[in-house]
């Protein structure tokens, strides 16, 4: 990559030194300050129907403006997930509802001139409620006698085996193969159910967004998003009112990692400022983030796997029963992730079945969470794989090397797309070298009640959603010859104003200094669907990529036109377009103010992307800890991780993305668990009682990167944001085994039950 | 309840209720660096220095701060970017809605020890959360910075 | 969040008590755990401008103000060097270093919380709470007396020869411990304090013959307290970290002091 000036290069992000000089460029920071204060009455009950509710003396507390119920509000299901048409999560949401479906569901909102007001008026709410059995265990929500969505207007969009009747959210069974031949041709058998557990993803910036009205009264919602496209669609369906009054503004966002991938809240300022026509804003409480949110899908996955005693995987079968909750946001495209991702890191076996099933219960509501379901099937079957390698009496390495998914292969499982990038073989083979597997697997004794083991797993990921997304930018030649580049992408973060402004600084030969971007705005960005399903760089990188080509075309067109010669006899180089044939020439510069004069043709050009394929990238992570025999405390003491993004767009910021993913693998597979009492009521309502790991908890990481290039990607780039979450569970379980000899098949793997495992093998 | 401080220098009355929490009214007076990313003192968004020393600005009382001296990071802006240019070449900053708190308690870090080690870094920094950069990239940072700082190379 | 309709600094301990007498008045420490409680006060009544920050230590004393904060304690050059660190390591764990510079060993203490890391060490000390109206309660005596409407004004801890080491047991470094464990060893008894069972920390005390066996020891100790279950661990877990830090705790000790 000697010819990019930017690409591969670890050029700082844009908005970098504003966010570490700490400038007020996120949402709460942006608000009116007259903004009304907007809280909701939460249910206390899992399952409830609100009999009787009285908001008089509530409304009476002076400073007060308004307070809305069920009563209030369009009866017009819709869903909060922020997907593209045609929606795959049910319409099964009213903005409030009469039924309410876990401890949290919203019953009133209540909008005044200060906290205090407002917080007095909740108080003042009379509720009775009608107090329902709640379903607490997604284990028997499937055709139990308590149906979390009785109602007659909820829908499905689309044919993906919903039925309410049934607390049945999705179900879908896909197969190859002759998954019955394959598993009679196999010596060796492991069938074991795993077990991951509700997650948050708890970014730093707690949900918020504010409403205004501007001055055509169209109402604005500024939002801390990740869909900013897709917030205008639901805002507009849940309030029943055109989208063309509806505009959505992203400003800098303080982190999503899919949290922000449903609009959680929006809706409720959205509602009053509608109804009011004063500017309102909702700023979550970390308990509500905690509570009240969008966390990852709980998930018993049962994997069947077969290998010839050579070890050569020949079957694969996979079980997910998935736990959306009280809503089904997110509730049937994750649970495909399940399989379709993860069974195809072994896509030479001969066949594979898969059977998913989605189901309603009485808690939070499931979301996305980064790795959006491959996440918890990786952890299945790169737990199962090592399972598969001991009954074997085989490397776990060894096994992998024998039976992954190689460059050129066909992946069955993975929509029967071909792997046409995939470096996942010499992923395995460096990060082998960086943990020294062969001298440390499984494990030694360090002789003072401490064992020190090793454990690896693999994953891939997608790069975008195949024939569904679609990412599109403008760009534009400004006076001297800068350049606007709008994004309808949202940047959360991750850096994706900065990575898409390198590629078109390498396209326009200029530096990425002379490119400016822009938060998102629904009325003058571009449309993106969203930053999602690891697709800003695949996706939206390649219409950077081809925007840029056509407006190269326009200025060398114009730059003829000044040069009095025909456009096929002159190029252009980033400052200037010249003669092919002489030392003519006119700078970008002369071009650009030229053309702000007399000039009928605009120095601007926008196109999109949209792809029949999803290239996976694909990883190796490795991790060496110290078990306490004693107590079970595992301490992470190294973590390697090796990428194949293909071309890196910029190493530091995918560094960065990898460390971080791994980080939350690591609190993930620790300790992260979102638990409720018996009640249902969450026990893990703050960041006192759910613990993310801090810097003391997560051992050295290391990050290396081993890229294919893939060829229908932006300048050979494939994903990278997701699949970073995926091998930390895995990979710690199975050293754990390694170290121990226990085996745990539930998440989190705690101290306890390591120390449990360990006492019961004595 | 009348109340006299300043504020990054600048001498501030005010009449504020008694129950103000002290992160709110840096915010009101324009202090917008201070975020709140929790409400049980468990995330260090909102850190600033009371007197010189990180403290939570989300549960000190306000009303101690009277007559005293308050510093965010609006006051300590060529500090901000000194030490923020590292994190920044490292791609360290990511969303950013952690930073000020994080780089009030760097500076505080980089005052109040001499030598620290890797593990003194850490331990210091320790509440100081972050859920995107997964701290290795803040680590590379702090370490470079203490170097430039010291004009020695980081042993620790 | 903290909210009261008067916010007071008291100009004397008298005065702060008296407007403690009221049921919905409150005394804050370093607001670590009053903000947490959801409730409306009427007035919260401050001591911070009644010279309680100063650790004062003669020959034979430590005298601990209650508004010393956590990082001031941890700091503080002549408790280090009379619990061995023991002290410094029981802090240091909490939270991170702007909640200690924040939060106080008055309201630590007072609070007698399950979890509390701080009235785990303290209570195997030959320390005393120190209250404005009761005078001077031994630790043990005043973790086990019923909340009341009396002022801590401080902790005095006696320079009483002692080998001391502090553990505890947490699933993430800076989380609620799961398990604390603190020793004290005199010239005729042990004493040992498990806390976070979750119940707040008490004592026992034998003699230092029974730590010929040390095993045996740990066993029974541990042993002699009640544990239960919450989102931490479960009670039969923490029984045997309970042994296990024991254990450790002694280790630690011989370390520090030799036998």
């Amino acid at each position: 990559m000697a010819d990019h000036k930017a690409v591969n290069k670890p050029v700082r992000k844009k908005d970098a030194m504003a966010l570490v000089t700490g400038k007020p460029v996120y949402c709460d920071d942006l608000a009116p300050k007259d903004c009304l204060i907007i809280k909701l009455l939460r249910s206390p009950h899992a399952h409830a129907l609100v009999e009787d509710i009285n908001t008089s003396i509530a409304e009476k507390v002076p400073g007060i403006e308004a307070i809305f119920t069920y009563k209030d509000v369009p009866d017009n299901r819709f869903t909060m997930a922020g997907q593209t048409y045609p929606e795959a999560s049910p319409y099964d949401r009213l903005i409030l509802d009469k039924r309410l479906r876990y401890v949290g569901d919203p019953v009133a909102i209540v909008a005044g001139e200060n906290e205090k007001a407002v917080d007095k008026a909740l108080k003042l709410i009379k509720v009775k409620y009608d107090v329902l059995e709640p379903l607490l265990d997604f284990r028997k929500a499937k055709d139990n006698d308590i149906i979390v969505h009785p109602e007659e207007n909820w829908r499905s969009l689309c044919p993906v085996g919903a039925d309410n009747k049934r607390n049945l959210c999705a179900r879908e069974v896909s197969e190859n193969g002759d998954i019955e031949k394959a598993f009679s041709q196999c010596d060796v058998i492991v069938e074991e159910t795993y077990h991951t557990k509700a997650n948050q993803q708890a970014m730093m910036e707690t949900f918020r967004a504010y409403a205004t009205k501007d001055v055509y009264n169209r109402l604005t919602i500024v939002s801390a998003t990740q869909i900013t496209f897709h917030v205008r669609r639901i805002v507009a369906t849940a309030l029943g009112i055109p989208k063309t009054d509806v505009r959505v503004i992203k400003p800098r966002i303080g982190g999503g990692f899919g949290a922000k991938q449903t609009a959680v809240m929006e809706v409720y300022p959205a509602f009053v400022t509608y109804k009011t026509g004063k500017n309102s804003k909702l700023v979550f409480t970390r308990e509500e983030t905690q509570t009240a949110s969008s966390p990852r899908h709980e998930m018993e996955v049962r994997v069947k796997i077969g290998a010839t005693k050579d070890g050569v995987i020949k079957a694969l079968e996979m079980n997910t029963l998935s736990n959306t909750g009280a809503y089904g946001e997110h509730g049937p495209t994750t649970a495909g992730l399940t399989g379709h991702k993860a069974l195809a890191l072994y896509s030479r076996a001969e066949a594979y079945r898969f059977v998913y099933d989605v189901v309603y219960t009485n808690v939070m509501s499931a979301g996305a969470y980064r790795g959006y379901g491959a996440t918890q099937g990786m952890f299945a079957v790169e737990c199962a794989v090592d399972e598969l390698a001991h009954k074997l009496d085989m490397d776990p390495a060894r096994l992998r090397e024998i039976n992954i998914t190689k460059e050129g292969d066909l992946m069955p499982a993975y929509y029967n797309e071909t792997a046409n990038s995939c470096a996942l073989d010499r992923c395995l083979d460096r990060v082998k070298k960086m943990i020294d597997w062969d001298n440390k697997y499984p494990a030694r004794d360090m002789g003072n009640g401490k064992i020190r083991s090793v454990g690896l797993a693999l994953a891939m990921q997608g790069s975008c959603i195949s024939n569904l997304d679609v990412g599109s930018v403008a760009l534009k030649v400004n006076d001297d010859g800068f350049y606007s580049l709008m994004i309808g992408a949202s940047d959360m973060g991750t850096g994706c104003d900065t990575i898409l402004s390198q590629m078109a600084a390498d396209c326009m030969c200029c530096d990425v200094d002379n490119i400016i971007v822009q938060g998102v705005d629904t009325d003058s960005s571009p449309y993106d669907s969203g930053s999602y399903a690891s697709s800003t760089t695949y996706i939206t990188g390649m219409a950077v990529v081809k925007t840029c080509a056509a407006l190269t075309e326009k200025i060398k067109k114009y730059g003829a036109i000044l040069l009095g010669c025909d456009e096929k006899d002159v190029d252009f180089n980033g400052k200037e377009v010249y003669k092919i044939s002489s030392d003519e020439k006119i700078s970008l510069k002369d071009i650009a103010n030229s053309s702000m004069c007399n000039n009928p043709n605009a120095l601007y050009a926008s196109e999109g992307h949209a792809s029949p394929i999803s290239p996976p990238p694909f990883m190796a992570g490795a991790v060496e800890i110290e078990v306490d025999k004693e107590t079970g405390k595992i301490d992470i003491i190294d973590y390697k991780a090796v990428v194949d993004c293909g071309t890196v767009i910029n190493p530091n910021l995918a560094r960065v993305q990898t460390e971080g993913g791994i980080a939350q693998g690591i609190g993930m597979a620790l300790y992260e668990d979102i638990s409720y009492n018996e009640k249902g009521v969450s026990r893990s309502n703050s960041f006192m009682q759910y613990k993310i790991p801090t810097r003391q908890d997560i051992g050295n990481v290391e990050v290396e990167f081993e890229s294919s290039y893939e060829p229908t990607g932006p300048f050979g780039a494939k994903s990278i944001g997701e699949i970073v979450i995926n091998t930390p569970p895995p990979a710690i379980a199975n050293a754990v085994y390694n170290g121990t000899g226990v085996r745990i098949r539930e998440l989190p793997i705690t101290s306890e039950k390591v120390y449990k495992g360990i006492k019961n093998e004595d | 309840m009348e109340i006299k401080l300043w504020i990054n220098d600048k001498l501030i009355t005010d009449n504020v209720e008694p129950d103000m929490p002290m992160l709110e009214f840096l915010r009101d007076k324009g202090c917008y660096s201070v975020k709140r990313g929790c409400e049980t003192s468990n995330c260090g968004l909102c850190t600033v220095w009371l007197e010189g020393k990180p403290i939570l600005s989300c549960t000190m009382p306000l009303m101690r701060a009277n007559g005293k001296h308050i510093t965010t990071l609006e006051g300590l802006q060529n500090e901000a970017m000194e030490f923020g240019a590292f994190l920044a070449d490292e791609g360290a900053d990511q969303c950013g809605f952690c930073n000020p708190g994080f780089i009030m308690n760097v500076l505080a870090m980089e005052r109040e020890l001499e030598s620290p080690t890797e593990e003194d870094i850490k331990e210091y920094l320790t509440g100081n959360l972050c859920r995107c950069t997964g701290y290795m990239g803040q680590l590379r940072a702090v370490k470079k910075y203490i170097e430039h700082k010291r004009g020695v190379k980081f042993d620790g | 969040m903290l909210r009261c309709n008067n916010y007071v600094f008291a100009k004397s301990l008298e005065e702060a008590y008296e407007l403690n007498q009221k049921r919905n008045n409150a005394v804050v420490g370093g607001n670590g755990w009053l903000r947490l409680r959801k409730r409306q006060w009427d007035t919260v009544i401050d001591i911070s401008e009644l010279g309680l920050d100063n650790i004062e230590e003669n020959d034979d004393v430590f005298k601990i103000g209650a508004m010393v904060t956590l990082s001031d304690l941890e700091h503080d050059p002549g408790i280090e060097k009379y619990t061995k660190g023991a002290v410094r390591e029981s802090l240091m764990h909490i939270v991170g270093t702007q909640f200690r510079n924040t939060v106080t060993v008055g309201g630590s203490i007072f609070g007698r919380f399950g979890f509390s890391d701080v009235l785990s060490m303290f209570i195997v000390l030959d320390s005393y709470a120190e209250l404005y109206k009761s005078g001077i309660v031994p630790m043990h005596e005043f973790a086990k007396m019923p909340y009341d409407n009396d002022i801590l004004t401080g902790i005095v801890v006696k320079k009483t020869p002692l080998k001391i080491a502090y553990s505890s047991f947490r699933n993430q470094s800076t989380d609620f411990p799961v398990v604390t464990c603190a020793i004290a060893i005199g010239s005729d008894k042990i004493t040992t304090a498990i806390g976070a069972r979750p119940s707040k920390a008490d004592i026992r005390t034998a003699h230092i013959d029974e730590l010929k066996d040390k095993e045996g020891y740990a066993a029974k100790i541990a042993k002699s307290f009640d544990y239960a279950s919450n989102l931490r661990a479960s009670g039969e877990y923490r029984e045997h970290i309970a042994e296990v830090l024991i254990k450790r705790t002694l280790e630690k000790i011989e370390v520090s002091y030799g036998n």
